[in-house]
């Protein structure tokens, strides 16, 4: 069955790597929704988060190829449910006139966005939230036009004391 | 110590007990030369980078150490790029070297710059580019671990001629740690338990052993745990020579051009015991109709490998020997005595008798192979070439020893056994090598021949000259309506080419006339090339036609 899974590969943090990463997925024809990469908790090792499309099979062919390289520590999946997935997004969107603006700026109280920036005929909206919170949203603001979108990618971490 | 980056290069080579390197100086390599010049490793200078990979490559695998290759930047780098991943693809140890152009140079497209790191990233186990002499030692130190251990690999070493070029303290570690890189040599205990007693119940056991076992030189364990199971032995074409092919349990390769008896026998299997393979479409035909019947038990130092091309019902991460002593300890069987299951294989093994003793004018390429065979000791190693030229050794010629049968399997390189042949007699000088060959695979790298004269390294090139790109030109015929299409070779005088080398040429065109060809080409001493001239439209059958199931294997299409 096919369906979205949240990895999270522990790696050095040298020149390269994501290349390798990203290449091996080209090279396998494997699926990947997002990659995000940032440092971590431990000096010298970067966490990446990928979200990857595909049945039991594909998901444990890409963890197998993602252990063997060699820059890569650890690889874990996600649970879905006993983690927290976020990513953030700018969304700058048009507001023609008073009426338009004040409808975007209560659909991002309701979301909990904020404002970042505004213009005379735009703002920019930042938002954070699970993937679908932020389709959600700008699915609802495309009415007024969406000037320019940024969305990071998810990126995740497991619920409670545990890593 | 204080010393240059080239210096440190030559030493880390040095330590790592390199004797040999293939390979082609440039620009960009000359510091790392002006050092071999004094150093006492044998330079063996190629005409072609892609020579000296397929070298070191052959090199490697007869002799089980690292082989090693050099070439300079840009279009050297580029050169090597299909022998590295012929290397990648059958799992052979090798380093490659690479200059590059100075660092404050790199991503300017300065003169013979490219993005060797970028282009090999795919085809190579781990890649590393030389940042500061200081770490010399330790990069070189996990270039051969990576290469050499596990399931071994090409690993290329990028060296900016700046890093070469200047000097710095460094110090050369016995060992060195990689963080992510640790892999599993003994197999889960419980899980070799498991296979024990699997193989103990079935009824149909055989055994698919692949290059894995000759990597891990796990050949007598191999035969041991055969005997005592009563178990028959099928190979994948990297594992020949894995079994001995003349031994009664041995049935030979499985696949396209496998032999019948072996794919029939995998066919009727309730347990397979695969150890070392990684179920390659040309070994399994048609996965759906895979062994249908059969219970698999797939041993691989590669976790990776496991799962990906075939359903596993039992899967053991580990060394083919490791693994393969625990089961024999925990086997607590007598040898089988014979049954149903073993008098099927001896009636498989007499009644699918490859034919070899044709008298046809012209000649027959099976009868070509019986002749060569005729005079090869069981040391002595053959190379190939791809084409028809290795489906007949495949099929035809019997290996009893590993590390004499040594073919590009994964990815299918014309050009290959020539190669392969020569850095196979430099690791074992005493044996003969002989490289059973096509006419088109010969002409990409036939340059060479001018090495193998000049560097005294004397092996034999047996053409089977059908004047055709005899592989494509049978697919064509059988598959495309005989619409030959860019096949036709036309003839090449083989023995003026040699001649020109100042290496031997000879042509051979009757039965009766190869088997003495090849022995005074063994006694020679210098590199001789037979032309042999074959029927020209000979296909190579039994075949399993694409897409078909193992079981089909047809006699003609
Ligand atoms: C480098 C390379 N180019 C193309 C091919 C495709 N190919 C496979 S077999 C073959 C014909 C080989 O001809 P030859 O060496 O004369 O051997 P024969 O089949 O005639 O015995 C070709 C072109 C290949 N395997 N390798
Ligand atoms: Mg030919």
């Amino acid at each position: 069955m096919k369906e979205t899974h949240i990895l999270v590969a522990l790696v050095e943090d040298k020149p390269g790597v994501m290349q390798r990463v990203s290449g091996l997925f080209r090279k396998r024809n494997f699926n990947i929704d997002s990659i995000t990469v940032g440092h971590s908790e431990k000096p010298g090792v970067s966490r990446m988060t990928l979200t990857v499309t595909g049945d039991h099979a594909v998901l444990e062919q890409v963890m197998k190829q993602l252990n063997k390289v060699i820059e890569v520590l650890k690889v874990i999946e996600l649970d879905k449910k006993s983690s927290v997935q976020r990513e953030l997004a700018l969304v700058k969107i048009r507001t023609k006139n008073e009426t338009a603006r004040s409808e975007v700026v209560s659909y991002v109280n309701i979301f909990r966005g904020r404002i970042v920036d505004v213009s005379k005929e735009s703002l920019v909206v930042e938002i954070t939230g699970d993937s679908s919170k932020i389709e959600a949203f700008v699915n609802l603001v495309t009415t007024f036009g969406v000037i320019e979108l940024a969305r990071t990618g998810v990126t995740a971490m497991s619920r409670g004391t545990g890593k | 110590m204080l010393m240059k980056g080239a210096n440190a290069i030559v030493e880390a080579l040095r330590r790592e007990g390199v004797e040999v390197i293939f390979g082609i100086p440039g620009g960009a390599s000359i510091p790392f030369y002006d050092v071999l010049y004094d150093a006492d490793i044998r330079h063996i200078l190629t005409r072609h980078e892609q020579v000296a990979a397929h070298a070191a490559d052959g090199y490697a695998r007869a002799s089980g150490k690292v082989g090693v290759c050099s070439a300079t930047s840009g279009p050297g780098a580029t050169n090597l790029t299909t022998g590295i991943l012929n290397a990648f693809m059958d799992s052979s140890p090798m380093v490659a070297l690479t200059g590059q152009v100075p660092t404050p140079l790199i991503g300017k497209d300065a003169f013979q710059e490219a993005d060797t790191i970028g282009i090999t990233m795919p085809i190579t186990k781990h890649n590393f580019q030389l940042r500061r002499v200081e770490e010399i030692p330790v990069v070189f130190k996990k270039a051969f671990k990576i290469a050499r251990t596990g399931r071994p690999g090409p690993v290329l070493v990028d060296m900016p001629k700046d890093v070469q070029e200047k000097e710095a303290d460094v110090e050369f570690p016995k060992d060195v740690a990689i963080q992510g890189y640790k892999p599993t040599l003994k197999g889960n205990l419980k899980q070799v338990k498991k296979a024990a007693d699997m193989l103990v119940a079935a009824e149909r056991p055989i055994i698919f052993a692949g290059g894995g076992v000759i990597i891990a030189n796990a050949s007598q364990e191999l035969a041991r745990l055969a005997e005592t199971l009563g178990a028959p032995v099928v190979t994948s074409l990297m594992g020949k020579g894995a079994f001995p092919e003349d031994h009664p349990l041995a049935l030979g390769v499985i696949g396209m051009h496998g032999r019948k008896a072996a794919n029939y026998a995998i066919n009727d299997a309730d347990v397979i015991l695969a150890i070392g393979v990684r179920f390659s479409d040309r070994s399994t035909g048609n996965v759906e109709c895979f062994a249908p019947e059969a219970k698999i038990i797939h041993v691989d130092i590669d976790p990776a490998e496991i799962g990906k091309n075939v359903r596993v019902d039992l899967p053991i991460v580990g060394d083919a020997k490791y693994v393969l002593k625990d089961l024999l300890r925990m086997l607590k069987i007598k040898a089988r005595q014979e049954n149903e299951w073993t008098r099927k294989i001896s009636e498989y093994r007499r009644e699918f008798q490859p034919k070899m003793d044709y008298d046809d004018f012209p000649l027959k390429p099976q009868r070509v192979v019986k002749e060569i065979m005729e005079v090869l000791g069981e040391n002595d190693i053959v190379t190939t070439e791809v084409g028809q030229c290795q489906m007949w050794a495949e099929h035809f010629l019997s290996r009893t020893k590993a590390r004499t049968f040594i073919t590009s399997g994964g990815l299918g390189t014309m050009g290959f056994g020539f190669p392969a042949a020569l850095g196979a007699k430099v690791a074992r000088p005493e044996s003969n090598v002989v490289d059973i060959a096509g006419d088109g695979s010969f002409l990409m790298v036939c340059q060479d021949l001018a090495t193998s004269v000049k560097e005294d390294i004397p092996v034999v090139v047996a053409i089977f000259d059908n004047h055709y790109l005899g592989m494509v030109r049978q697919w064509q015929e059988l598959f495309f309506d005989k619409r030959y299409s860019a096949v036709k070779l036309g003839r090449v005088d083989f023995v003026a080419l040699a001649e020109a080398f100042r290496a031997r040429g000879v042509k051979v065109k009757r039965p009766g006339e190869v088997a003495p060809a090849v022995k005074e080409a063994f006694e020679a001493g210098v590199t001789t090339v037979i032309d042999i001239v074959v029927n020209p439209v000979e296909n190579i059958f039994p075949m399993v036609p694409p897409g078909k199931c193992l079981k089909d294997m047809v006699e003609g299409v």
